[in-house]
């Protein structure tokens, strides 16, 4: 321990240093403090990005250091996403309800006011009740707490059942792929309490903000989802380096091994697994907000694989790899599925993008795992010992 | 009330006639038409009904003849006299007129002398209703039935006569045994002898019928009613405040019974305040104190004493009144025998539907488990025996019904198509697992994540390039005429064809795979490769050729899966990816490397889903959440799943 942890990784303050740099274009290009380049939307769809990025770091750290292809942590960045979004939800519905109510001659009862944010938030779904998970809703510290607490007990609850029968590899993925269907179908229903099919939504509009343009609260959103992303790296990178991440990635390449060393490799699996769904669960929570929106269709059991795509693509066991990963086929995926991209006329047929997109992605998917199973991050590595040479 | 007076003025009408009939001389029709002349010629649904019913029950040989032909706007009326004829047009536009009574030519006249008499369509159906009675008794035995369909329709108390006066005379035996189940079902309902009504209800006993039930559940219809001791009537049960119904509720029920007096609802609390600020106060409390229940009461109490609103009653004295009185379910029927009678019937006719659904239910169940069997004994071969996670197996499921489709838009026959794509289908999803396995799977057999990447990226492919081809909305993929309809054991069980040709498909499956995997060359060197390459692989056998035969029939399987999941549900290019997650819980949950555990996934994972359903009707995304995570801690006891490979095949 002569040498402190952020010499021993350098490429921690080279990433740190970039994400400020491009944080800082960002927004002196922005609307509210520059010149304007950059759109709301634009900056929206780069503090997604950013949280997905953060997200794809967790999904890093549970696949790439410790062999878990886990295809249950989309669904974990939308339990987050759930939980703040409540909060979002009742409190903007009970500031519309507080001032309509206002007008009358007398103040309203609590019970008053309950009634009538039910009837708000849930006539879509034919109730006016309001059900008992929103019971800390008007609690925004509550709230937060939730975020972290709920997915990391479903992750505790779901890993230490699956670790402990020893369910590994495939098996595992397919369970947690079970999960993620499981939790998606819940959330389907109107019964669940939480708008069924219509999700929770208007969340761009943060309580306590109305007075302050989009554009600004947009530019916060993302000053958040960077530092989020920044605080989420250094602690992935502090966790995958030192013994703790020796085991670790001991696990992934003989967990036999490690078990006989005298390691409890479900402790260990389990503390990833749990740290890791927390953090998605927080990436989901600043992503949300931002894209307004959110329903049981965003579980759905593909987005979750998408995620594995993306680290795959990026490179695994690679932190920035993550990140470049996500943020390239995310930000590809804006692009061409938002009708930006050129269209290929063959004279015969023309490409459109809109359609085409997801075949290019699903093949370049096939590409990278059979020929560049390293990914990007592998072409760095070529790139860096060119260097070192 | 409007029903029984109309009922008592026509048979006060008929005793009329019957008094007539007996001094003077017979009526005809043409008197009878005479006599209701003025409502015949207003033509209202609203007042028509006594001139139908006097000519329906003269007795007259003519009357279902003019019914029928005022049913069908022929029946006309001389406007100098009002007399009624029938008439015929003639070639110089004139009408013949001819007599009801005698079907005799009468005399020609002009259009303008007559008025025809045009009944709307709520007339003509209530006509169609009293000609009933006498098409009950037609010649033609299809005539008859029709009427009886009439009667099952829209059933009154006036068809209980006229069908029981026309059992007697029936001679075809399936007539008459509808007829004389239908009268049981009439007298139940309308009977008002209680001695014929309880025989007829104890004659339904056992009677799956949905119609016997229907005419049974109204007898034991029941109204909440609040009395001071015991009501009137026929009771059912008794009913207990806080358990059976809450205090309000029974309040409510006084206050309809004019046993107590209404208490206002919060929001006319509410407004009754909001009449009454004066000078920013509420009975002394200012407005702005009144955001909580307690002060609100409080204020109204207080107008109340000033007398601004009539009354205040406080929770005390609420309480007090329900507590005063007692509160029934009692029976709209009067006949306590009746109802007793009724309640026994339904309650065994209840246990033995109960049974049947329980049957019913399992036919369901079994024909769910033969799709998921379907769907994942694809599965079964490239997961369960090779190992190879094939995320885009439900693609080629997708794929087969595809070629379903499109064979059938160049072969018309339905069943000629089906023989066609049954086996097009294998090819197509056998060339393309072929295809997949020797440019992408080959290179991965010991990366089995990466292979999960790669396949998930060949499905989202070939999703999109269906949507691109086909569109997206859903191609039909008709079945043969044959397979249309279900095998009816009684009113409560059926199965469809198509489930029991599915469920055939699934046991043909499973015997082809046995006798494939057991009794082929092909079978042989596939258990070989699986269980040691290298050691196969030195005793002459090629494993790559293997391994893309293996793959090739578990996709070409998938394809024939399609054909038959696209006969009966939708084809669209997410067919696929609706059954992926269940196929690989089925080989997961079975056991992996073997086509019984398959099976036995497939079936307890079939009836699991429908068990619940039936425990938590109307909900199957429900049904489909409880599955899952029950399969998920099913892991936890059996990882291996249900039938677990022992020893060297067990592998790792």
């Amino acid at each position: 321990m002569e040498r402190s942890f952020i010499a021993r990784n350098p490429s921690i303050l080279i990433f740190l240093a970039c994400l400020a740099g491009f944080t800082l274009i960002v927004t002196m290009l922005s609307e509210s403090f520059g010149a304007g380049i950059i759109g709301t939307s634009f900056l929206k769809t780069l503090g997604k990005t950013l949280c997905l990025c953060l997200v794809a770091i967790a999904m890093d750290l549970v696949w790439g250091y410790c062999g878990i292809l886990s295809l249950g942590h989309f669904a974990f960045f939308g339990l987050g996403g759930y939980m703040i979004g409540m909060w979002l939800m009742f409190e903007r519905t009970k500031g519309i309800v507080m001032t309509s109510l206002a007008e009358a001659d007398i103040p309203p009862t609590p019970q008053e006011i309950q009634d009538a944010i039910g009837t708000q938030i849930f006539g879509v779904v034919g109730g006016s009740d309001i059900p008992w998970v929103w019971a800390f809703a008007d609690s925004l510290t509550l709230q937060l707490a939730l975020v972290i607490i709920i997915p990391g007990l479903l992750a505790l609850i779901f890993g230490w059942l699956a670790f402990r029968s020893r369910v590994t590899g495939v098996y595992l993925s397919i369970l947690t792929q079970a999960m993620t269907l499981a939790l998606s179908l819940y959330l389907f229903q109107n019964e669940s309490g939480l708008r069924g099919n219509n999700g929770l939504s208007g969340l761009q509009n943060v309580p306590g903000w109305e007075a302050i343009p989009q554009s600004t609260v947009s530019l916060w959103m993302f000053w958040a989802s960077a530092l989020a992303l920044g605080l989420g790296y250094v602690l992935v990178a502090w966790i995958v380096s030192g013994k703790f991440g020796s085991v670790v990635r001991g696990i992934r390449d003989d967990e036999a091994r490690v078990r006989f060393l005298g390691y409890s490799v479900e402790g260990y699996k389990l503390f990833i697994f749990t740290v890791t769904a927390i953090i998605a669960a927080i990436a989901g929570t600043l992503y949300y907000p931002q894209a307004g929106i959110i329903n049981p269709g965003e579980i759905a059991t593909s987005a979750s694989i998408y995620l594995a795509v993306w680290v795959a693509i990026g490179g695994r066991a690679r932190i920035y790899g993550a990140v470049i990963g996500a943020a390239l086929v995310s930000l590809l995926s804006t692009w061409f599925t938002g009708g930006q991209a050129p269209n290929v006329p063959l004279g015969f047929y023309t490409i459109q993008w809109v359609d085409w997109w997801l075949v290019l992605l699903g093949l370049s998917f096939v590409f990278v795992t059979l020929f560049a199973p390293k990914g990007i991050g592998g072409l760095v590595d070529k790139f860096a010992k060119g260097e070192a040479k | 009330m409007a029903r029984i007076f109309l009922a008592t003025l026509t048979m006060t009408l008929m005793l009329l006639f019957g008094a007539l009939s007996a001094t003077a001389q017979s009526p005809t029709i043409q008197s009878i038409l005479q006599e209701n002349e003025a409502i015949i010629a207003k033509s209202s649904r609203k007042t028509i009904e006594p001139a139908i019913d006097a000519i329906r029950d003269s007795g007259l040989s003519g009357a279902r003849d003019v019914l029928e032909k005022w049913q069908a706007k022929e029946l006309w009326q001389r406007k100098d006299d009002k007399q009624f004829f029938f008439a015929r047009a003639n070639e110089d536009k004139t009408y013949t007129l001819i007599d009801i009574e005698t079907g005799a030519d009468v005399e020609a006249v002009e259009k303008n002398t007559l008025k025809q008499i045009k009944p709307n369509s709520g007339i003509r159906a209530m006509i169609g209703a009293a000609l009933v009675q006498f098409q009950l008794l037609a010649d033609d035995p299809l005539v008859r039935s029709e009427s009886l369909d009439a009667i099952q329709r829209d059933p009154n108390a006036t068809h209980l006569p006229a069908l029981r006066g026309a059992i007697d005379g029936e001679t075809d035996p399936a007539i008459k045994e509808r007829k004389e189940r239908l009268l049981r079902l009439l007298t139940v309902q309308f009977e008002t002898d209680p001695a014929l009504r309880i025989d007829a209800i104890e004659s339904l006993r056992g009677d799956l019928g949905v119609d016997a039930r229907a005419a049974l559940n109204p007898i034991l219809a029941t109204t909440r009613v609040a009395a001071i001791d015991r009501p009137d009537g026929n009771p059912a049960a008794p009913l207990t405040v806080g358990k059976d119904l809450t205090e309000d509720e029974a309040y409510d029920l006084l206050v309809a019974a004019d046993l107590a007096l209404p208490v206002p609802t919060a929001a006319e609390m509410r407004a009754a305040l909001s009449d009454n600020i004066v000078g920013g106060k509420v009975g002394g409390i200012p407005t702005s104190q009144l955001n909580t229940e307690e002060n609100r009461t409080a204020a109204y109490a207080a107008l109340a004493e000033a007398g601004a609103v009539p009354f205040f009653i406080d929770a005390a004295e609420k309480s007090a009144a329900v507590a005063a009185h007692s509160y029934f379910d009692t029976y709209i029927e009067t006949n306590a025998d009746v109802t007793t009678a009724a309640a026994d019937v339904l309650d065994a006719i209840n246990l033995k539907v109960g049974a049947s659904t329980a049957l019913d239910l399992g036919l369901d169940a079994l024909s769910l488990a033969s799709i998921f069997f379907l769907a994942a004994i694809g599965l079964a071969i490239t997961f369960g025996v090779m190992g190879v996670i094939n995320m885009a197996h439900g693609e080629f499921i997708m794929l087969g019904a595809y070629t379903g489709y499109v064979v059938q838009q160049f072969i018309t026959n339905y069943t000629v198509s089906i023989i066609v794509a049954l086996p097009l289908a294998f090819a197509v999803t056998f060339a393309a697992g072929v295809l997949m396995e020797r440019l992408v799977i080959r290179h991965l057999y010991n990366r089995p994540l990466e292979t999960l990447l790669a396949t998930f990226g060949i499905s989202i492919a070939l999703q999109q390039l269906a949507k691109n081809i086909f569109g997206t909305q859903a191609r039909p993929l008709t079945s043969p005429g044959w397979l249309d309809g279900a095998l009816v054991f009684n009113d409560v069980v059926a199965i469809s064809y198509i489930r029991i040709a599915i469920f055939v498909l699934a046991l043909i499956f499973l015997a082809l795979f046995l006798f494939i995997m057991k009794r082929t060359r092909l079978g042989l060197e596939v258990r070989a490769v699986t269980q040691n390459p290298r050691m196969a692989a030195s005793m002459g056998i090629n494993p790559d050729k293997i391994n893309m035969m293996t793959f090739g029939l578990g996709s070409g399987i998938a394809g024939i899966a399609g054909v038959a999941i696209g006969l009966f549900a939708k084809v669209t290019s997410e067919l696929g990816s609706d059954y992926i997650v269940q196929s690989f819980m089925t080989v997961v949950v079975g056991g992996v490397g073997n086509i019984w555990g398959t099976l036995a996934g497939a079936t307890m994972i079939g009836f699991l889903q429908k068990g619940i359903e039936w425990m938590n009707p109307g909900n199957t995304l429900a049904a489909q959440t409880f599955m899952i995570i029950f399969i998920i801690i099913f892991i936890q006891f059996r990882p291996k799943g249900i039938i677990a490979l022992k020893g060297r095949a067990a592998g790792d």
